[in-house]
């Protein structure tokens, strides 16, 4: 069964855009990942999703459950950790913990427990007194305590220091080992490309390219970056050209063959051949009108 | 009930603090009666004299020189207008600051639905009001008690329970606006409230203005006419219930269906 299956969901907020017929599946046990700059529909997608805004149309099932009609089954079996992580000033961390899984009725005080140790987080403390970074680590408890079959989150790491990003981390991938779904929504796509199985990119609230991180990186052009002096303007197929200081870098999807001879006929102190990376394949997707490179 | 009891500890402080305000002022006012008899020669006369103002309070038709008409005009205006800023303040917060405090996307990504939300909350404005007349009730019959005055147990019983109704109407009122808010919600609930005793005044001065006797709930609160006649204004308390009804079935048909942001 797919875990999540989204068929020409569409939200308008009045006549403001959020997202237009937006298709996407995510196969039960994946890591997948949902990349785009801010406004370009992520938290609209999975607002949607949760049932916080209504959709203006299209459908989503989540493990064959309706967004609409059956949003408390859709609730019980996901765990939700939104980009900016608030909660009641006047609380402990422990007793926003205990109403999340009273609201719940469960009990998962000894899986909370485990989760704040590892990420360090003492319980005892008042939500008005944590950092953006501590209210953060509370959200990931809540998001996580119920052992839930699906993970949606939304930018998870900011506010996160490295340690607590790789910790993090760890413990997302060991729940999808387990196989917990996971749907990673963020900006930060080394994130994306070290944890997803398969990503797909939002722009301007539609789905402009879906695959698998391998394939989305994998891509016939490559990044040349040469020192020296070549006369590269006979050369057809470069784009992205950047030069510093004798340094010249650019993106080349043209015949390797023209390339070599190219670069043989300048005098050239360094060179180097690389595949792009997802950052540069992303930039190009926004620059380029969503066309593949 | 998880969230009624939820509820109940955030607007602990604003509870306690309204509580004690009403309570304190109400039973102090209450002490004062017994100088204020001694003196009372005239000053009835007085203010049954100020024209128009004393109309706008009732004093025209309430004696001040009684307990009861002393305790009609004072309770009045402590629990009438402290009682009807509490209930509004409490009721207009009470779904939208969920927004404003931007901890709407914590508690409606629980499996509670919506309408559970709406009720558990609902029931936790209620439990506060009745819980805040119970208490100011008792420390004012207590009070009587303490300076001597025989209580008139139908007469307060029933001022008490003007003021009571007249609150549940208000926070009814006040918590159907609040589904559509999500900001500045202390601003629109005070707002009502002095709206309402305003009209109120108005018409108890103007002849012509009476017909805003059936938009507020002061009106049938108003402690001269509760007095003298010995009863509430029947029709006038349907159609402040219906309003309330109307308030309460508005933050139903809304909030279920609202986009949060």
């Amino acid at each position: 069964m797919d875990a999540i299956r989204i068929q020409k969901l569409t939200k308008y907020y009045g006549k403001a855009r959020g997202i237009t017929d937006l298709d996407l599946t995510v196969e039960k046990g994946e890591f997948f990942g949902f990349i785009g700059p801010n406004g370009a529909g992520k938290s609209t997608t999975v607002r949607t999703l949760l049932g916080l805004v209504m959709p203006s149309g299209g459908s989503a099932q989540i493990f064959g459950n309706d967004i609409v009609k059956d949003r408390n089954a859709i609730l019980r079996i996901t765990g939700y950790l939104p980009s900016e992580a608030l909660f009641y000033p006047g609380m402990k961390v422990k007793e926003v913990l205990r109403l999340s899984a009273r609201l719940r009725k469960t009990d998962c005080a000894g899986e909370a427990e485990e989760l704040c140790e590892r990420l360090q987080l003492d319980s005892s403390r008042k939500i008005s007194e944590l950092s953006f970074g501590n209210r953060k680590k509370t959200a990931i408890v809540c998001a996580l305590q119920h052992r839930p079959k699906l993970l949606i989150l939304d930018e998870p790491t900011s506010g996160l220091d490295p340690l607590m990003q790789r910790e993090f981390f760890s413990i997302l991938q060991k729940r999808n080992r387990e196989g917990v779904t996971i749907f990673l929504s963020s900006h930060v796509l080394s994130e994306i490309q070290s944890n997803c199985g398969r990503a797909a990119i939002i722009r301007e609230g539609r789905i402009v390219a879906c695959d698998s991180v391998d394939m989305l990186s994998h891509t016939s052009a490559k990044r040349i970056t040469v020192q020296g002096s070549v006369a590269l303007d006979g050369l057809d197929g470069i784009f992205d050209r950047r030069e510093t200081d004798g340094v010249v870098s650019f993106l080349y999807s043209g015949d390797m063959d023209s390339l070599l001879r190219t670069l043989a006929q300048g005098r050239i102190s360094d060179l180097s051949i690389s595949e792009p990376s997802l950052e540069e394949i992303f930039m190009h997707y926004y620059e380029k009108d969503g066309e593949r490179i | 009930m998880t969230l009624v009891r939820h509820e109940l500890r955030q607007g602990r402080r604003s509870f306690l603090i309204w509580t004690a305000a009403i309570g304190f002022l109400l039973v102090i006012c209450v002490f004062l009666f017994p100088d204020m008899k001694k003196q009372m020669d005239g000053v009835d006369d007085l203010f049954s004299s100020m024209g128009s103002f004393t109309a706008a309070f009732g004093m025209d038709r309430l004696n001040f020189g009684t307990f009861a008409g002393f305790y009609g005009v004072e309770c009045g205006n402590i629990l009438g207008l402290g009682g009807a800023f509490y209930a509004s303040l409490c009721a207009a917060g009470m779904l939208s600051k969920e927004e404003r405090d931007r901890t709407a996307e914590y508690l409606l990504t629980h499996p509670v639905s919506r309408t559970r939300i709406i009720t558990e909350k609902l029931i936790a404005v209620l439990l506060q009001i009745v819980v805040m007349n119970l208490i100011v009730y008792v420390l004012s019959i207590c009070s009587i008690f303490f300076i001597g005055e025989t209580v008139l147990w139908k007469e307060i019983n029933l001022l008490h329970f003007a003021y009571f109704i007249l609150q549940v109407e208000l926070a009814a009122i006040c918590f159907g606006i609040s589904a559509f808010m999500r900001r500045g919600s202390a601003g629109v609930g005070l707002g009502i409230a002095v709206m309402m005793y305003v009209l109120n005044l108005v018409a108890n001065i103007s002849e012509t203005a009476g017909f805003l006797k059936y938009i507020t709930p002061f009106a049938y609160a108003e402690s001269a006419d509760v007095l003298s006649d010995g009863c509430l204004d029947t029709a006038k308390v349907i159609i402040g219930m219906l309003a309330g009804v109307t308030g309460i079935a508005a933050a139903y048909l809304k909030y279920t269906k609202k986009d949060i942001q």
